[in-house]
């Protein structure tokens, strides 16, 4: 308890920024995935063709790549210059973008086709077929599999900390210097992010009851 | 071809679509030109920075180092395989005292980061007085805990999502729980669960670069090296691109073994010598997303 309590600051700041990370690439990422997501499901094949490349290519990248491409191969290519913090979000919002449109793409693949075919036979417009009948019962499905993609980014974002970003990941080299006893530190964040884990998973069967189909 | 979102697309759509091509095109295409133009400028396709990689000394140290990018995989997915194994077999036990310590185990170990897994071993471990910690270990140790974890999930939902009469049957032949394991329920959820199983492997082997940030000395790593030669101009973009069409060629050579016994283990699957006429086999809807890791 010492250990976490005597070190607090270095506790809290690594934690806010992996709680920054989080967020922010969630958000970046929840963006990117919904146009790529739109991609593959689109009736454009160049579209599709596009939304593939992109979701099979980087998810076929381990992370560890991305971020070791934007954090020593960005500074070469003479570009305006951005912050380790930045240029993992980056990183992050990129890997986790093909997951958030996969998770989509299942989602709306799991309404039977005849929902969306009684929709227009009973003369809705697209728009209309799209908002009231195909995207609710899609997002149910949705949101299971897309809390599981955040709790995998928020575990991720750890991926950082070999990337001179200050995060949770690097708390235990921060305080290896103030003479802290490694192992009782890294289950500290071990613990942590188990609660942290913990709380997005109880959110996910909050909102899965919520939006159960009775 | 109809989906759920669109109906074929008439004269009107076809020419919106045609349009959405053509801008869909010029904007990923403006994209692409961008990054390329941006590494040619630089210098990133200059002969000097590429020449480091035409030595046959690097083409060998490459090798060994996806040998050891392999190893790391092949002794993680072997041991989290077992392990995932044995908890599952634990959290499908009757016995209280069995199946909630697996429950706990798996829980835990699928909320640690695998770095911070990585981490305790590496760190962690040695001022205890373990001296048999290498980085080897420690990726290895912290692949096989969280993807045994993840491995007991699936093997447990791949049983429990067979249909109850399959084991009230076999009771009622009088065999025991075992043997109802082994010869009836295993067989049966080992189909259904293979190729999700697959696609974790992908994740095991993407994972396994982790190990660059607790200097285990895999492809990463000697990216690292040799993107830090001065002679050579320092070539990390060129080395970072190597490595990187290593590591896609080996994961989408992973990803297609599981999309093809994916395609094959299905029910309705018929093989093309067997095939007749037009009446092509509905499509089953088969959703295997294992999130991201």
């Amino acid at each position: 308890m010492d250990t976490l309590l005597g070190n607090l600051d270095i506790f809290v700041t690594g934690f806010r920024n992996t709680l920054l990370l989080f967020v922010v690439s969630g958000v970046v990422a929840l963006v990117l995935g919904t146009i790529v997501g739109a991609m593959r499901v689109s009736p454009v094949p160049v579209m599709r063709a596009f939304g593939t490349l992109y979701v099979n290519f980087v998810r076929n990248t381990p992370l560890t790549l991305i971020m070791f491409f934007f954090a020593f191969g960005y500074p070469k290519l003479g570009l305006p210059t951005i912050g380790y913090l930045n240029l993992a979000m980056i990183a992050l919002s990129l890997y986790t973008a093909t997951y958030v449109a996969e998770a989509l793409r299942s989602g709306i693949n799991t309404v039977p086709v005849g929902q969306a075919e009684a929709a227009r036979a009973i003369g809705l417009t697209f728009g209309q077929s799209m908002s009231l009948v195909v995207l609710p019962q899609a997002f149910r499905a949705v949101v299971p599999p897309m809390m599981n993609v955040f709790i995998a980014l928020l575990k991720n974002t750890t991926v950082a900390a070999g990337f001179s970003v200050a995060e949770a990941g690097t708390i235990r080299a921060n305080l290896s210097e103030r003479g802290e006893p490694a192992l009782v530190v890294l289950l500290w964040v071990a613990a942590i992010f188990v609660v942290l884990v913990m709380i997005l998973s109880f959110a996910q069967r909050r909102l899965e009851n919520h939006w159960k189909v009775a | 071809m109809a989906s759920v979102l669109f109906d074929n697309p008439g004269p009107k759509a076809i020419i919106r679509h045609r349009i959405l091509a053509v801008v869909t095109v010029l904007v990923v295409g403006a994209l692409v030109a961008f990054v390329v133009l941006r590494l040619a400028e630089s210098g990133q396709f200059s002969a000097e920075k590429w020449q480091l990689f035409t030595f046959p000394l690097v083409h060998q140290r490459i090798l060994s180092a996806l040998v050891s990018t392999l190893t790391a995989f092949g002794i993680a997915a072997v041991l989290s395989l077992i392990l995932g194994f044995v908890l599952a077999i634990g959290r499908l036990s009757s016995r209280r005292w069995i199946s909630y310590p697996c429950l706990l185990f798996t829980e835990l170990f699928r909320a640690i980061p695998v770095l911070i897994l990585m981490m305790i071993v590496y760190y962690g471990l040695p001022p205890l007085g373990v001296t048999w910690v290498t980085p080897l270990v420690a990726v290895v140790t912290g692949l096989t805990l969280y993807n045994g974890s993840v491995f007991a999930e699936i093997f447990r939902a791949g049983v429990q999502s067979l249909p109850h009469g399959q084991a009230e049957a076999a009771y009622a032949l009088g065999m025991s729980k075992g043997q109802v394991m082994r010869s009836i329920l295993l067989p049966q959820a080992f189909r259904a669960m293979l190729p999700i199983t697959l696609s974790q492997l992908v994740v095991v082997l993407k994972d396994t670069a982790l190990g660059f940030i607790v200097t285990f000395q895999e492809l990463l790593f000697l990216a690292k090296f040799y993107g830090g030669q001065l002679d050579y101009g320092s070539p990390i973009i060129p080395s970072t691109i190597v490595t990187g069409a290593i590591y896609i060629a080996l994961c989408l050579l992973l990803a297609g073994i599981a999309k093809i016994v994916e395609i094959r283990t299905r029910a309705d699957f018929v093989p093309r010598s067997r095939r007749k006429g037009p009446t092509a086999p509905p499509a089953a809807e088969v959703t295997t997303g294992s999130a991201g890791a």
